[in-house]
């Protein structure tokens, strides 16, 4: 027999008497089958329509004027059994598929991990306002990458590979230093003290990269600063090979945790009180999201407000769960940037912005935004 | 069912809780009193397993230190004195994080966890808040949630920790008996730190006083709770009247002297 709270009130045959009527409960509706919060199948359509749709977008525009339904078919002819002929010329052709598609995909790969890295980073420090920047990784990649620049032969500012894997090495160790810093000999690490380990490493190693930034010629410092403010531009699908392992990787570690990531926003001692290692969840997360940022920025430059910008809108339209957050913040997020390079490309066409400044003029404002939601919810 | 032998903690390098022992039988209810600072809570926290002690804890005979972290989930449910309550989150995804060691550790809840948890929420009639956000309840309501919470667990004990300091006497009434016709029904072993000293005693059938980290007295209730044991450890001054619930706690208006044994 199931005895209601209203019931387990009343005198009943207990030796022990009631201390006396409780309080009025409110009356109870018949019960509806429980809905946990899952990830439903029109969030990931709708998530899948605006990627696809902003890919297009970001093919079919450019300064290189092609025809839209010449481009289209030439998409269309790779495409197995659809037997479309493509009427592009070699040089249409090129600038499709060397130059637009593979742009638009590493534009897919860096926006979505900058989104799921915002995201995680907020979910395990508890913290709206912690963005994939969080632990000293934008600073490291950008030391590196001025040391690659600086010091290195003068073909590495221009050749594919080694600014990218300076600036990767750069945000490894860089966060490998905030983590080392973050760490005490009598406590567990704590979510606060790495942040605070982050902000140490950050201000040093910005510190550094603006030493030896101010000591070179201007051309040296403009590359410098091109590549921190962000780029896209890919000649080839060599940026796109080289950072899909990690940001694959990443992403799968990601999503995997998305359930612990909603268990850690009860604390870690009740996490840990119901099974879950609250420590370890934590570290698996942040190195995930740590390795995937670093892949990244090692590519694209730094590209600032992802992180905050699509978690957070997600949030406001499908809910606080991770469950969602995640999987939705890759799929909106690539979406997102693959738009913002559409828009940093045509505002000044045929000139280029750099993309970090319309992240950053979008997501200054949002950024103000989210600050004075999160101090109304105290 | 739950055994504590010569428990004891030390924080920062001084000793919280020392040499506690004693048992909670199946279906029974131990409660643990004791002025502030005594080491309650921090007793309870070694016994969930989140701070480390010395001694033996044994739970059905077995080392409970030696127990895999989801295997203690499934024996011990905690609910804690000042929980953390994600106010966005609503209440089936929170109920459900108790289930967290039934299912497997990275994949969703199974229709058994489902259906677990929807007969908890009518038990404690929240099943009509179960799409409601945890900010959007009243203190009754939410303090009901972090009990289902536990409770979905399935555990054969409960640990609570000054499971009614933020409620009204209603609702901490409510918490409390709901607590104890599960414990009549079910056989749940119910080991509970509480502050005031009559509603312990209504509750549970035997009472540990901790006094500076160690067990001073332990017995039924009405052994326990004399005035002179109440002037000894709690430094008050209480007039005792035995009700048939229990003895009554009645505070009276002259000071303590200043020389009480704390």
């Amino acid at each position: 027999m199931t005895i209601t709270a209203r019931q387990a009130l009343e005198p009943a045959g207990d030796p022990r008497e009631p201390i006396g009527t409780g309080p009025e409960l409110r009356p109870a509706p018949p019960a509806a089958p429980l809905r946990p919060t899952r990830l439903r199948a029109w969030h990931l359509g709708t998530g899948a329509v605006f990627l696809l749709g902003s890919v297009l977008v970001s093919v079919l525009l450019g300064s290189y004027h092609l025809p839209p339904a010449q481009v289209l078919a030439s998409l269309a002819a790779r495409i197995p059994l659809l037997h479309v002929h493509s009427s592009l010329g070699p040089v249409g052709s090129a600038v499709i598929w060397q130059l637009r598609l593979p742009s638009a995909v590493l534009g897919c790969l860096v926006g979505a991990m900058l989104a799921v890295a915002g995201a995680s980073y907020q979910g395990v420090f508890s913290n709206p306002l912690a963005d994939p920047y969080l632990l000293g990784v934008a600073s490291g990649a950008g030391l590196g990458a001025t040391v690659a620049i600086v010091y290195g032969p003068a073909v590495w500012s221009t050749s594919l590979f080694p600014l990218p894997v300076a600036a990767f090495l750069g945000a490894v160790v860089a966060v490998g230093a905030t983590f080392a810093l973050g760490r005490s000999r009598t406590r567990p690490r704590s979510p606060a003290s790495l942040i605070l380990g982050g902000v140490a490493v950050a201000a040093f190693f910005t510190a550094v990269q603006t030493f030896i930034a101010q000591r070179q010629s201007p051309g040296d410092l403009t590359v410098v600063y091109n590549w921190i403010l962000g780029d896209l531009s890919s000649p080839g699908w060599g940026p796109v090979a080289m950072i899909t392992p990690y940001v694959g990787a990443a992403a799968a570690v990601l999503l995997a945790c998305r359930r612990l990531l909603d268990a850690l926003a009860v604390g870690d001692e009740e996490a840990s009180s119901f099974g879950i290692r609250a420590d370890r969840a934590r570290l698996v997360v942040v190195a995930a999201a740590t390795l995937g940022t670093a892949a990244a920025v090692s590519v694209s430059g730094l590209i600032g407000f992802v992180g905050i910008i699509v978690p957070h809108t997600i949030r406001l339209l499908a809910g606080p769960s991770y469950r969602r957050i995640i999987p939705l913040s890759l799929l909106f997020g690539a979406g997102f940037l693959v738009l913002a390079n559409v828009g940093a490309s045509a505002v000044l066409s045929p000139e280029q912005i750099p993309l970090g400044v319309v992240t950053a003029f979008l997501g200054a404002p949002f950024f103000l935004v989210v600050l004075r939601q999160s101090r109304r919810m105290g | 069912m739950l055994e504590l032998e010569d428990v004891s903690v030390s924080l920062g390098g001084r000793d919280v809780v020392s040499h506690v022992s004693a048992r909670v039988g199946r279906g029974a209810w131990l409660g643990v009193v004791g002025p502030n600072g005594a080491g309650k809570s921090t007793l309870i926290r070694a016994i969930v397993g989140l701070l480390r002690h010395e001694g033996h804890i044994r739970l059905g005979g077995r080392e409970y230190r030696a127990t895999e972290r989801r295997a203690r989930a499934r024996a011990v449910a905690y609910v804690p004195q000042r929980p953390v309550l994600p106010a966005s989150m609503n209440v089936t995804d929170y109920v459900l994080l108790g289930r967290s060691a039934h299912h497997s550790y990275l994949g969703a809840e199974t229709a058994e966890d489902l259906s677990v948890a929807g007969q908890v929420l009518e038990r404690l009639e929240l099943a009509s808040f179960a799409r409601k956000v945890l900010g959007e309840l009243s203190g009754g309501e939410q303090q009901r949630a972090v009990l289902a919470r536990a409770l979905v667990q399935e555990a054969p004990v409960l640990v609570m920790d000054e499971p009614t300091t933020s409620l009204d006497l209603g609702h901490a009434q409510l918490v409390l008996e709901l607590t104890d016709q599960l414990r009549q029904e079910s056989g749940l072993s119910v080991l509970c730190s509480l502050h005031d000293l009559t509603v312990a005693a209504q509750f549970a059938e035997n009472l540990v006083v901790l006094s500076q980290g160690s067990a001073v007295l332990e017995g039924k209730p009405a052994e326990v709770l004399t005035k002179s044991t109440i002037r000894r450890y709690f430094g008050a001054n209480v007039d005792v009247y035995h009700g048939p619930a229990g003895p009554v706690l009645s505070p009276a208006r002259s000071r303590p002297s200043l020389g009480v044994t704390r």
